[in-house]
């Protein structure tokens, strides 16, 4: 197994600027619009986002929620491994919201299948986005692209991407794993 | 990841902690999902579930049907009354026919202690635990366990007390089972008749006035009188059976602390419980039976996520 750095912290500060700043643009008061990070990894860059849009570009209010899409998942029982859940926190209505949909890593595509499928349990957005900071190209397995790309990545398949936060995992950086 | 070390749900006494924690921690996930506006995830959508209940149940029943339709599985309902058991067919005839319609788990209810148990060694399905005689009713151990936890944050270090008719209860057996994993203090409490004998060994202690096991627990879990099961009278009259097991508001009162008062239905009002007491902000009866759909959806998709 060998791994090299990708992005290192300086490089993912950069792009999270320019996400934030893209976010903005379509955004600006983020009144009718709600940000939603995709369990488990997804959170680190909804929340990263949102406290840049707050503490540098003073957005007041930003309606940010967690989604857990393991029961929405089209996998279930085959793999060999029970499917564990993570919390879902979604405490706002998204009826006639805009719907950001934010992950680390976008791969086949089926994650942000199931989260399409899993946010209509919570009402019927006006329009629904994607973000990814990480967007793995020629890998999908269904007709998904991103509308806030992090960066793209030609990786094959025996290549994976690993995002390390701060916060979770003591350093910012992503690397390229070859197993 | 953690997964459940059975296959099937047969009791209580056959599950290690961890299965309970990982089965509290994915009825929380549920819990939430329950209480959305769309209260229902597409995991089990190619499962088909067959209940089959020989003896009669209103709560447990609907609480599964709806756990299980909850998670999409499809579902059959199947109650003794009006079946081929009665024209002289076998348990295992009758199980083997309705799996070879293609079903995937089997969730009984039986009045034959360990019927559960002999239906897991002879059909292929997964069989979940619905009550079997006097023996186990596990999902009510688990949705009562669930209940205390939600309630007092934990269920290690809490002293429970279980009150009533403790000789025919498979709520008693498999509450017990399931509180002494969890590192809690259990006692029972009842008129020495309806106290099995040698219950002690199962790291219980037994005590016979009331007021006194009341002074000491937490939680004070009311069991009814099961009279359908009284094959002989094991006390003098319902009269005196309340004076003396009976909770009411004036005795809870007079209690040093606040305790937690559960039962797992159906309620005799005004004979292991005054209706005071059972509508209460003491009492969490309500809440054990939301939890039971939780906890079912939760066992149903652990359990799901075994067949292959």
């Amino acid at each position: 197994m060998s791994q090299k750095v990708l992005l290192s912290e300086k490089e993912i500060n950069i792009i999270l600027h320019r996400l934030a700043c893209q976010l903005l643009e379509n955004h600006l008061d983020f009144k009718d619009t709600v940000l939603i990070g995709i369990q488990p990894r997804g959170i680190f860059v909804a929340e990263r986002l949102t406290k840049i849009l707050k503490e540098e570009y003073g957005v007041k209010e930003i309606k940010l929620g967690f989604l857990d899409i393991t029961f929405y998942r089209d996998d279930f029982r085959r793999g060999d491994k029970t499917l564990e859940a993570t919390k879902t926190k979604i405490d706002f209505l998204i009826e006639d919201k805009k719907v950001v949909l934010i992950d680390d890593v976008l791969y086949t595509g089926r994650s942000i299948r199931s989260a399409l499928t899993a946010i209509q349990s919570f009402g019927r957005p006006s329009e629904i986005e994607l973000l990814a900071l990480i967007d793995r190209r020629f890998s999908r397995h269904l007709p998904i692209q991103p509308n806030y790309r992090g960066r793209q990545v030609d990786a094959i398949n025996n290549e994976k991407v690993k995002v390390l936060w701060k916060e979770n995992d003591g350093e910012d950086v992503i690397y390229l794993i070859n197993k | 990841m953690a997964e459940l070390s059975v296959k099937h749900l047969l009791g209580i006494k056959y599950l290690n902690e961890n299965d309970i924690q990982l089965i509290f921690e994915t009825a929380d996930h549920f819990k939430e999902v329950i209480n959305r506006s769309i209260k229902k995830v597409p995991s089990l959508r190619d499962i088909t579930i067959a209940n089959i209940f020989f003896e009669n149940s209103t709560r447990t029943k609907l609480s599964f049907e709806l756990a299980e339709k909850r998670l999409s599985a499809d579902v059959i309902n199947f109650s003794a009354a009006q079946s081929s058991v009665k024209k002289g067919e076998t348990l295992i005839d009758t199980v083997n026919n309705i799996l070879s319609m293609k079903v995937d788990m089997v969730v009984m209810r039986h009045p034959n202690p360990g019927a559960g148990i002999f239906l897991s060694k002879h059909v292929k399905a997964s069989i979940v635990n619905a009550g079997d005689g006097a023996h186990e009713h596990p999902t009510q151990a688990l949705l009562d366990s669930y209940s205390i936890r939600e309630k007092l944050g934990d269920v290690a270090g809490k002293n429970v007390v279980i009150v009533g008719d403790i000789l025919h209860s498979r709520v008693a057996l498999s509450n017990i089972f399931a509180l002494k994993l969890q590192g809690a203090n259990v006692k029972v409490c009842g008129p020495k008749t309806l106290l099995p004998k040698h219950i002690e060994s199962l790291g219980v202690t037994v005590e016979t006035d009331l007021r006194k096991a009341l002074n000491w627990c937490d939680v004070a879990n009311m069991l009814r009188i099961q009279n359908e099961r009284l094959d002989i009278s094991y006390f003098p009259t319902t009269r005196e059976y309340t004076q003396q097991f009976g909770v009411n508001k004036k005795l809870l009162n007079s209690l040093d602390k606040e305790i937690v008062i559960m039962h797992p239905g159906p309620i005799n009002r005004g004979v292991e419980i005054t209706s005071d007491v059972a509508d209460s902000k003491q009492s969490i009866i309500l809440n054990q039976v939301e939890n039971g759909v939780a906890i079912r959806m939760a066992v149903i998709y652990l359990l799901a996520s075994k067949i292959k």
